[in-house]
């Protein structure tokens, strides 16, 4: 579960990123976090990984305190909260099939466990067949497909994306929300950030709606459409 | 383990730059603490002749001048005191103006007793010296202040030069590791960033490089060991043809090994790990 109340941030150059967010993401739920460049949608997620702390109000995910977590408590956050980027962020010189066991292997997982998870995953994400392949190999929206792997083979109850689609063409990015879709279905919590109007529409789901770092609409009734405020 | 090995030879050049360093390093400072090991050494030796002579009254009997060697051992800087009849000294006398005419009717009733005291801590000779003084029986003490004084001083200047020469030679090394494995850490910075994204401890991702930083240090330390080694018995066997009267007098290596040993992988040791620690510090908590 997710939990902000109140929540501002400021950073230390002084622009008040979020003004006093509070909502609650239940386990199991899909919800889209929509809103216009620079409302403060990255720094939420950085605030759920521990990247930052919150300036004032409170931040639970997971049963994890973020605003006094401690220091070497924050890796055993991250490993229940898989991450997945608009650039991929994979490792070039690791195969497809290393660059998800490296994500198992850094977390002291066993060689008899990464054995059978790896190709679990990548069959999950349609990957099985290119395991040999390195990313520089692969197309953008199986790239993202094996960044989602990596996100979760450690078996996370929640996976945030931030703008996951960014860097794709209208049908990858349709089959990137399709897994995501798929995943959530098998249990996960999935917050998804995106500027993809077309995409939010064509999946029903709840649409958290932030601009200059308030929430302005929350609720399951499709795109919300911002720039007419 | 795997990946800080593996580590020195991707940046092969740096870690190799690293390790000269290190040697070039440890060799400056174990050649320089050999040589002052020695020097010092042979000065202490000399400073043993700033001997005190203490004088002993005439009126007393032999075996009353020889039980004031009790009372003089008592004193607290007193390390040694050789007790020498006037019988003794002069025949040393004698031995020391050999063929010299006009010393030859010196006779033993004209010396007096004396007793050889050496010193703990010259630095303390005045203090001793007032201290015998006190002692009854006592008629005279004869104490070299200036060469003691000058013994000391050099010892002093010995030493405060070494531990400076040693400590930026230290400094020097642990600045070059720890930016070896700065440029280790830069290098990996993406994969750093994914472990830290999907959760590994802090310990786990320094593990490497602080293996690599050790493994630098450790291989340094074990190179310049063995060049010095080298170095000292090429030295020795190169004195001994020239120094044929043996006014040097140098420690075999043997001796020397053990400290050596301690001191270079101590170092290697502590400039490998704090070195790599240290950057590792600054680089993790961007
Ligand atoms: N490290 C930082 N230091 C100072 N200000 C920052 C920092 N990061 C973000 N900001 C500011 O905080 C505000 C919110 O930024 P944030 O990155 O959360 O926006 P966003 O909604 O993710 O935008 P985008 O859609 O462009 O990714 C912006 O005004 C931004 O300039
Ligand atoms: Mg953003």
């Amino acid at each position: 579960m997710i939990e902000f109340t109140d929540v501002t941030k400021a950073y230390s150059v002084g622009t008040k990123a979020l003004r006093g967010v509070s909502m609650q993401i239940e386990d199991g739920e899909f919800a889209f976090l929509v809103g216009p460049s620079g409302s403060g949608k990255s720094t939420i997620i950085k605030l759920i990984t521990g990247e930052l702390k919150p300036t004032s109000g409170t931040v639970h995910v997971n049963g994890y305190s973020l605003e006094r977590i401690r220091k070497r408590e924050i890796p055993y956050l991250r490993r229940t909260v898989g991450v997945v980027f608009q650039d991929f962020r994979l490792i070039e010189n690791m195969t497809v099939y290393d660059n998800v066991a490296f994500a198992m292997r850094v977390v002291g997982a066993r060689h008899k466990e990464i054995r059978e998870r790896v190709p679990y995953v990548l069959n999950l994400v349609g990957l099985d067949t290119k395991s040999r392949r390195h990313p520089g190999e692969l197309s953008g929206g199986e790239q993202q497909r094996l960044a989602i792997a990596r996100a979760l083979v450690n078996n996370p109850s929640t996976i945030i994306a931030d703008e996951p689609t960014g860097n794709l063409d209208p049908a990858r990015s349709l089959e990137i929300m399709s897994l995501l879709q798929e995943i959530n279905n098998l249990g996960t919590t999935m917050l998804v950030v995106t500027h993809a109007k077309d995409l939010v529409e064509r999946f029903p789901k709840r649409v958290i709606a932030i601009d200059n770092g308030l929430v302005i609409h929350d609720g399951m009734d499709g795109y919300y459409h911002y720039e007419n405020q | 383990m795997k990946e800080g090995i593996r580590g020195i030879f991707l940046h092969g050049f740096m870690s190799f730059a690293a390790i000269c360093v290190t040697v070039a390093c440890l060799l400056i400072v174990g050649t320089f603490s050999c040589l002052v090991y020695n020097v010092n050494r042979m000065v202490e030796d000399l400073n043993k002749t700033s001997e005190v002579l203490v004088y002993i009254d005439t009126a007393l009997t032999d075996a009353e001048a020889k039980s004031i060697g009790t009372l003089l051992n008592d004193v607290d800087n007193v390390y040694k005191s050789t007790f020498k009849s006037r019988e003794e000294a002069l025949e040393d006398f004698i031995a020391d103006h050999d063929g010299n005419d006009a010393f030859s009717g010196v006779e033993a009733a004209d010396l007096r007793h004396r007793f050889i005291v050496e010193l703990e801590d010259n630095r303390l000779m005045e203090q001793t010296v007032d201290q015998i003084q006190q002692i009854s029986g006592v008629a005279k003490v004869n104490a070299p202040y200036e060469l003691a004084e000058g013994f000391s001083m050099l010892q002093d200047v010995l030493q405060i030069a070494s531990a400076a020469v040693i400590i930026i030679l230290l400094l020097v090394s642990l600045l070059i590791i720890s930016n070896t494995v700065k440029l280790a850490m830069h290098e990996r910075r993406d994969e750093i960033a994914i472990m830290k994204m999907v959760g590994a401890t802090n310990g786990f991702i320094r593990l490497p490089f602080v293996v690599e930083g050790f493994t630098l240090g450790m291989v340094g330390a074990a190179a310049a060991f063995g060049l010095l080694w080298l170095l000292y018995n090429t030295m020795m066997d190169r004195l001994a043809i020239v120094d044929t009267l043996k006014l040097f007098t140098f420690e075999p290596f043997e001796n020397l090994m053990l400290p050596m040993v301690v001191t270079f992988f101590g170092a290697g040791l502590f400039v490998g790990v704090v070195g790599s620690w240290t950057s590792i510090r600054k680089f993790m908590d961007v």
